[in-house]
């Protein structure tokens, strides 16, 4: 009888939020194509800014096939070049003074090396300061030398182009899936916080809630009623992303997807409680919906997302500490790029945690104390 | 028989502001019974301390013998509600609602099963099963409202102003349905502000500033000293130029109220003063066609009550 009375409600409302959830297309859609829309957005907005890299060159060969290769990187659309000097102090001078990001010192025995069919290499100099401008002109670098060599095995003078790079600053760059699978996280939360807490506020809105609160139901049966449908949809929602962007970013994942499956769900949990929290708050959609990008920000900005943690004032760094998103992004991109075991994680895993059942009980709290 | 619902001294503050102030009243097994008052009166914080919502109320509190202070759980079980908001989830259908309802409030398959016809024949749903609440018009949503709200067979039945913002052909058809659940044995608590409603009522409540003013029958009512005080006499007056005609009554030193009704002006003034205000006002030019003794209607009652307690708040008056 006491359990009964304790989640009284949790069933009906969980079948009844289902329906809606199915009945309602906005809600579709909006936690299942807006999440695409924006990874495109971002995803095009991440590529733009590595396109049109300036780049200073300095080419001591000085012959015709430097000059096709030089076209080369020019027409790649990722190098604009903004200038062209003649000795290595210039190069440095242009980069350090952040004229240029990149410089290609071609060597001067380049055409000779090739005409001999032994290998010869050009130097790429990356300012490591911007990790995505980094990993695009490493990798584009490479790839374009390749293809030269690819079209010289054809010819008589089948020589080999090698690109070699040189990081300053920050050498450790990162790859150019750096970005996906943070925004896996943030596209997560943002939908899950609006979701549930849009779905308590109508309820609020229409008057239904009030029926709620005089029918034999416990605050504690209404809570995880809500919580289930939103926590499954959120589940569905982060495989569907995770395939998107395996498949349609061609983002790899490194590690176990199993894994990371599970260590989402003290995530979700915490990011549930933060969207019921709002929901005992906001009076209004609006009014929930600012709360709820109000939670946004801090998880963009000081989560490492978009600005490395590492290179943050001492505060921020400490701010970032009670960030859930701040472990989940951490989580995610040790298991999709670098691959991280349980072991390298479950730091992450039980800080999450923690984070969720504080979240939780907090709600459970102020669902106890919330009036109509 | 112990009454169905009981308050004592029922009191509720939220901060500064008392939202009831000290009510009192009963409610039998069976009646209808109409809270009646302004809007932000405290009708519908009455309803919600009756159901055990508000932990900081005052006094005493009783529903179907369990005390609201302890034991909301079990009032919540046994009781319906239904507010002006209808309360429905639009992307369900009629039938899911009704089931969402039952599902709440803990009723087993079988009871369902022999429960909803009963429910659907009553407020006429069954063609209407697999709509959505939301394609509803107003006066089926709220009749599918009603639906849900007496699902679960509750003893008592509230309603909380159930006919704001319908029409009126709706608003008839809800009070038949009304009188069928009251004839079952439901005790019906309803509130509302308007005076008709308050006169299909078995007995009534006056609320008013958060103060209950009057309990009783309309007959019970109309018996209070205040509404018939000793020597005075209820007039109502036809005459032409009835807003014109008011403004010079409320001058007459005898008329003690005054207010128009339509195209007659209904009068409490001393007793045997009928012809003087005939003479008094043909004097004026007025032309009266009618001039009789009434018996207070609901609404003189009520106005008769506001005057007093404004006059009281003012300090004085007549």
């Amino acid at each position: 009888m006491w359990e009964n009375n304790f989640l009284a409600g949790l069933w009906p409302i969980f079948k009844k939020e289902v329906l809606q959830i199915l009945r309602d297309p906005t809600t579709l859609f909006f936690a299942l194509f807006v999440p695409i829309f924006e990874m495109v957005l971002l995803g095009v907005a991440v590529d733009t800014n590595v396109r049109q890299i300036k780049t200073v060159v300095y080419d001591l060969a000085k012959t015709q096939e430097s000059q096709v290769l030089i076209e080369r990187y020019i027409s790649s659309d990722d190098f604009n070049v903004v200038a062209k000097v003649n000795s290595d102090r210039e190069l440095y001078d242009k980069i350090v003074s952040g004229e240029a990001k990149v410089g290609i010192k071609i060597p001067e025995d380049y055409s000779r090396a090739l005409q001999k069919n032994t290998s010869t290499s050009v130097l790429l100099i990356v300012d490591g300061s911007e990790s995505n401008v980094t990993s695009e002109a490493v990798n584009v670098s490479s790839a374009i030398t390749l293809q030269e060599s690819l079209k010289r095995i054809a010819t008589k003078s089948p020589g080999i182009v090698e690109s070699r790079h040189k990081v300053l600053f920050n050498p450790n760059t990162r790859s150019a899936n750096f970005f996906i699978p943070g925004l896996v996280a943030v596209v997560m939360q943002l939908m899950i916080i609006i979701l549930i807490s849009f779905s308590l506020v109508k309820e609020r809105e229409r008057g239904t809630l009030e029926n709620l609160y005089l029918a034999p139901i416990s605050p504690l049966g209404l809570m995880i009623g809500k919580m289930l449908p939103y926590g499954l949809l959120g589940f569905f929602e982060l495989c569907w992303i995770l395939l998107v962007m395996r498949y349609l970013f061609d983002v790899p994942i490194h590690g176990s997807v199993l894994l990371l499956l599970i260590f989402s769900i003290p995530f979700i949990l915490t990011i549930l409680g933060m969207g019921l929290i709002i929901s005992t708050r906001a009076r209004t959609q609006s009014e929930a919906m600012q709360l709820a990008t109000s939670t946004l920000l801090p998880s963009i900005f000081l989560s490492g997302y978009i600005f490395s943690l590492d290179n943050m004032p001492q505060v921020f760094w400490i701010i970032s500490r009670f960030i859930p998103t701040t472990y989940y992004i951490d989580t995610l991109r040790g298991i999709i790029i670098r691959g991280a075991e349980f072991k390298h994680l479950w730091m992450n895993g039980l800080a999450l945690l923690v984070m969720g059942l504080t979240m939780l009980i907090l709600a459970a709290f102020r669902f106890r104390q919330t009036n109509v | 028989m112990e009454p169905v619902i009981l308050t004592k001294e029922l009191t509720i503050k939220f901060g500064k502001f008392t939202a009831v102030n000290k009510v009192t009243f009963d409610v039998k097994e069976g009646e209808i019974f109409g809270l009646l008052g302004p809007n932000g009166s405290g009708k519908t914080t009455i309803i919600k301390a009756l159901c055990g919502l508000i932990t900081n109320a005052l006094g005493e509190g009783k529903v179907l013998g369990l005390d609201i202070h302890k034991d909301s759980f079990k009032i919540k079980k046994r009781i319906g509600y239904m507010s002006q908001k209808f309360s429905l989830y639009e992307e369900l259908t009629v039938n899911e609602n009704l089931d969402f309802y039952a599902g709440i409030y803990q009723m087993k398959k079988d009871a369902i099963k022999v429960r909803k016809p009963e429910v659907l024949k009553l407020t006429g749903l069954t063609s209407y099963l697999e709509r959505r609440a939301g394609a509803l018009s107003g006066g089926w949503k709220q009749r599918l409202a009603l639906a849900c709200a007496i699902i679960h067979e509750p003893e008592v039945l509230f309603l909380d102003e159930p006919t704001a913002g319908i029409d009126p052909v709706a608003r008839r058809t809800l009070w038949d349905l009304l009188f069928k659940l009251s004839g079952e044995g439901v005790t019906i608590f309803v509130t509302t502000h308007y005076m008709d409603e308050a006169e299909r009522c078995r007995r009534v409540g006056y609320i008013y500033l958060s103060n209950l003013i009057a309990v009783g029958t309309i007959g019970e009512l109309r018996q209070l000293p205040e509404i018939s005080p000793d020597n005075s006499a209820r007039l109502e007056i036809l005459c032409n130029l009835p807003s014109e005609a008011l403004v010079f009554i409320k001058e007459l030193p005898y008329v003690w109220e005054s207010t128009i009704f339509g195209q007659s002006i209904h009068v409490l003034c001393e007793a045997n003063k009928r012809e003087q205000l005939s003479k008094d006002l043909q004097d004026q030019g007025f032309n009266i066609s009618q001039i009789s003794p009434i018996i207070p209607s609901l609404e003189d009652i009520f106005v008769t009550l506001t005057n007093n307690i404004i006059n009281k708040e003012l300090g004085g008056g007549k």
